[in-house]
């Protein structure tokens, strides 16, 4: 007892030598590991299922012509939405940020809004207008429409920062505006495509309302087929199995597309203020162009949100019924945001402040996690919480940890940016004033990045509002969100009664897409 | 670590995990739903106005919540399994997690609608129809069987929701009136021919569009539609195959207590206030449309009566769900 008394006061004292930052750094990097191991479970209870199920049952599941048809599915879907959206959003960043197109701000607007309509949303404004809409390229269609603004976003954001001086050199040397654009513009975009190119592509893989709503049969749709058919049985697994490849697929491809040339302008001096290109004649094509593209992304889930509140009257509102469901998401919503945060803190503070290998492998197991699919997520947790953890099951706390791992980039992401704007001298000069160190953390960084982590916990409470497959696995008995008030009637084909909630989602995702369009400003010095 | 996590937030995490169980309350019950959620509310809420005791829904699908029950085992926080199909009542008595029901609840209901074991017992019926554009079909180009629907002119010209537990149903008892190599086949015919859609009431509006000529659904779907605007049915008519054929097939809903429930009493008294006069009442005037199966209690009369309906004889025991969900999985339906 004396001996290890004694080694604990030499320890400390060792400790106290070294001005006591490793020891913060172990509490902080201890947190960060538990948090990445929590995240792993997901993934490695999917691959411990899959070698428990026996190699045999196994393979006949994997390689059955079903799991080739939606590989087949799956693949079409990613060629023809992505390109797309990646071409569509590149042409309207270039015209909102380069160009003297009229009302650009406004535009540039309209461009992000449809963010703030959830996937499923405007597949049932879709199906409602056109009812025979199905198949590859009515989900290829309606996924543009919905998802093209994770493209606009950081492509538009990459075209304000661009140094002009690069384009008029390669002018200077003879080229056309079209070479100068494709030989010097296109290559400088590539990041901001990349990134917003796999977001893009991993969405298409996790959604699952919006195909339903076409009947566009996906790995995430035939996943909750089997979940309603077998609850955790075998196929489900097998088929969240081939989902994570594919994922992981997606992850490898965009960063041997991201490449490793530099793009970073070197020498000193700013960069020279950006003259827009003058379109002419072509103004009004152009101005038709974000018409058409603000009216299919916009204008049809309103015309049909207004069309259905129209035609249901004052009894589609069921007032005691849409405030439990506000409730509900509510409180899910905000505890998932909370929870995304405090997880977050650990990791995003070691990125800045202690970067090194241990953080980036840490790093990256978090954000493969986060590009996993919500159905593989609870299926996950659902099945290991009825198996092992039996006091967890069906309750708050474990549906709150699904959406932490779902959505824990995202707040990592907000908070690393603003835990590196906070000087670490102030932390030091906490610890010098004599607050231990974690409590010189708290009331120095922590606080200071505060706006970044309320940035954090929008984007993970928007996730949350949208979120429905893992909502429906893991909800607590009688939880009912907005989402799935509005998936219930809209799957009796009550329309009507489902646009209530619609109309509520989407009022409470605009001011946070308005947050996230004036956070991409912001980034870009504007 | 006191410092880092200030106390108000862990106040309001805690408060939110020990909101966590919103059931577990004395005089409350909560039911595993598989039947449809606007049937259920109304049992519900007409059972709390009678007696008090709170109902807390958890809707899902009949297998989901079967293959759930059997997982869960003793620890299941379930107190009432309601279903739209039998098999996976059956499923859930093999596992032999059913208490008896009360021999007077199982006196309310007519005996073919209830297993002789008495682990469960029907609380509604429905009948297997084949609904069709009326200005695509005449009715001498109507299927004589459900098995015709797997020959190649039909190709292309039908739709099933194969994900559901009402088309898993039909396929139960299409494998225990034919037999698993036929039932594989029919299947594999299926694939090649029909059109799927999640939900019969999609198939329903499918039909209604003209996309597909005619669709396999229950009776009711039509007659709710009807009811309400008739949007989704103006188009459509009913053929009921008869003639003790599988798509003639008569489904029972099921509802059971589990043995493993904390509130026995209050269970056993919702099963029994649902076979009940009040409950059958609702099936009969509400908006549901499906058959009573009390005894006494006449369905709703614009149905076509249930002894007209020429229903295959099926004992509900013999019935297997997870059998037919493996059939489908191989076939590529699921």
């Amino acid at each position: 007892m004396q001996a290890s008394a004694d080694s604990t006061l030499i320890a400390a004292s060792a400790s106290r030598r070294r001005r006591t930052a490793p020891s913060r750094l172990s509490w902080i990097g201890l947190a960060a590991v538990l948090v990445t191991l929590l995240a792993l479970i997901p993934l490695g209870f999917i691959l411990w299922v899959t070698v428990q199920t026996g190699w045999e049952t196994a393979t006949a599941l994997i390689f059955r012509p079903r799991v080739g048809e939606l590989l087949v599915n799956t693949l079409l879907l990613e060629v023809l939405a992505v390109p797309a959206c990646a071409v569509l959003s590149v042409a309207l960043a270039w015209l909102t940020e380069r160009s003297d197109l009229p009302g650009a701000r406004l535009w540039a607007w309209l461009c992000v809004a449809p963010l703030a309509v959830p996937a499923f949303i405007h597949s049932y404004a879709w199906v409602s207008i056109v009812p025979g809409l199905n198949g590859l390229s009515a989900g290829a269609l309606v996924s543009v429409l919905a998802y093209f603004p994770f493209l606009y976003l950081p492509v538009s954001a990459a075209l304000r920062r661009l140094d002009p001086a690069l384009e008029d050199a390669a002018a200077a040397l003879g080229h056309g505006p079209w070479s100068v654009f494709f030989r010097v513009v296109l290559p400088q975009l590539r990041l901001a495509l990349c990134g917003g190119a796999l977001l893009v592509g991993l969405h298409l893989l996790a959604e699952y309302g919006l195909f339903v709503f076409v009947r566009f049969d996906t790995f995430t749709t035939a996943i909750v087929d089997q979940f309603q058919s077998t609850f955790n049985g075998p196929a489900a697994n097998m088929l969240a199995g081939v989902l994570i490849a594919c994922c992981f697929a997606l992850l490898a491809l965009e960063m041997l597309a991201r490449g490793d040339e530099r793009y970073a302008r070197v020498g000193f001096g700013a960069a020279r203020r950006l003259v827009p290109a003058s379109l002419g004649r072509a103004t009004w094509p152009c101005l038709l162009l974000f018409a058409l593209v603000a009216l299919l992304s916009l204008g049809v889930p309103f015309y049909t949100i207004a069309r259905w509140l129209l035609a249901g009257g004052l009894q589609v509102w069921r007032l005691d019924e849409i405030s439990a469901a506000l409730g509900h998401t509510t409180v899910l919503a905000l505890g998932g945001a909370l929870l995304a945060t405090l997880a977050a803190i650990p990791m995003a503070w070691l990125s800045i402040r202690a970067p090194g290998r241990l953080q980036r492998v840490l790093e990256g197991c978090n954000y493969m996690v986060g590009a996993l699919p919500g159905v593989v997520v609870a299926l996950a947790l659902v099945t290991l919480t009825v198996r092992y953890l039996l006091p967890l099951y069906q309750t708050l706390a474990t549906i709150l940890v699904a959406y932490m791992l779902m959505f824990l980039p995202r707040a990592i992401i907000s908070l690393r940016a603003s835990i590196a704007q906070a000087p670490v001298e102030l932390e030091q000069a906490a610890m010098n004033l004599g607050r231990k160190p974690l409590d010189a953390l708290w009331s120095t960084t922590i606080r200071l990045s505060a706006p970044g982590a309320a940035a954090g916990m929008a984007l993970v409470a928007l996730g949350i509002l949208n979120e429905l497959t893992a909502t429906q696995m893991l909800a607590p008995n009688g939880t009912r969100t907005l989402a799935l008030a509005f998936w219930a009637y809209s799957g009796e084909i009550d329309y009507a009664a489902a646009a209530p909630y619609a109309l509520i989602m989407v009022a409470a995702s605009l001011p946070l897409t308005w947050l996230l369009y004036v956070q991409s400003k912001k980034m870009a010095g504007q | 670590m006191k410092s880092i996590i200030s106390t108000p937030v862990l106040c309001a995490l805690a408060a939110m995990l020990v909101a966590a169980p919103v059931m577990a309350q004395d005089r409350e019950i909560v039911v595993y739903n598989a039947q449809h959620e606007s049937l259920a509310k109304e049992w519900a809420a007409g059972f709390t106005r009678d007696t008090g005791i709170k109902v807390t829904l958890r809707n899902g699908s009949d297998s989901e919540f079967s293959n759930q029950i059997v997982a869960e085992g003793k620890a299941s926080p379930a107190d009432v399994f309601l279903t739209e199909n039998s098999p996976a009542m059956t499923q859930v008595e093999q596992a032999g997690l059913f208490a008896q029901v009360d021999p007077d609840t199982l006196a309310l209901v007519e005996d073919q609608y209830r297993p002789s074991s008495g682990q469960w017992i029907g609380i509604a019926a429905r009948s297997t129809v084949f609904a069709y554009n009326k200005t695509k079909l005449t009715e001498d180009q109507l299927p004589k069987s459900l098995l015709d629907l797997a020959d190649p002119q039909w190709k292309g010209r039908w739709g099933a929701s194969p994900s559901g537990p009402d088309f898993q149903a039909i396929v139960s008892a299409l494998l225990q009136l034919k037999g698993e190599e036929a039932t594989a086949g029919w299947l594999k015919a299926m694939k090649a021919n029909f059109k799927a859609y999640r939900g019969n009431n999609t198939v329903l509006k499918a039909v209604n569009t003209g996309e597909i000529d005619g669709g396999i659904i229950y009776h009711y779907y039509w007659f709710g539609d009807r009811a309400r605007t008739a949007e989704n049915s103006n188009e459509v008519e009913l053929h009921y195959f008869r003639n003790g054929d599988p798509g003639a097939f008569v489904s029972i809903s099921g509802g059971g207590v589990l043995a493993s429930s904390k509130h026995p009493q209050e269970a056993q008294a919702f099963l029994k206030w649902i076979v009940g006069k009040a409950g059958q009442q609702v099936l009969r005037d509400g908006t549901s449309y499906e058959y009573t199966v009390g005894k006494g209690e006449a369905s709703n009369a614009a149905l076509v009566p249930l002894e007209d309906l020429q229903a295959p004889r099926i004992d509900p025991h013999t019935l297997n769900s997870r059998k037919v969900t493996d059939l489908m999985t191989d076939a590529g339906l699921l």
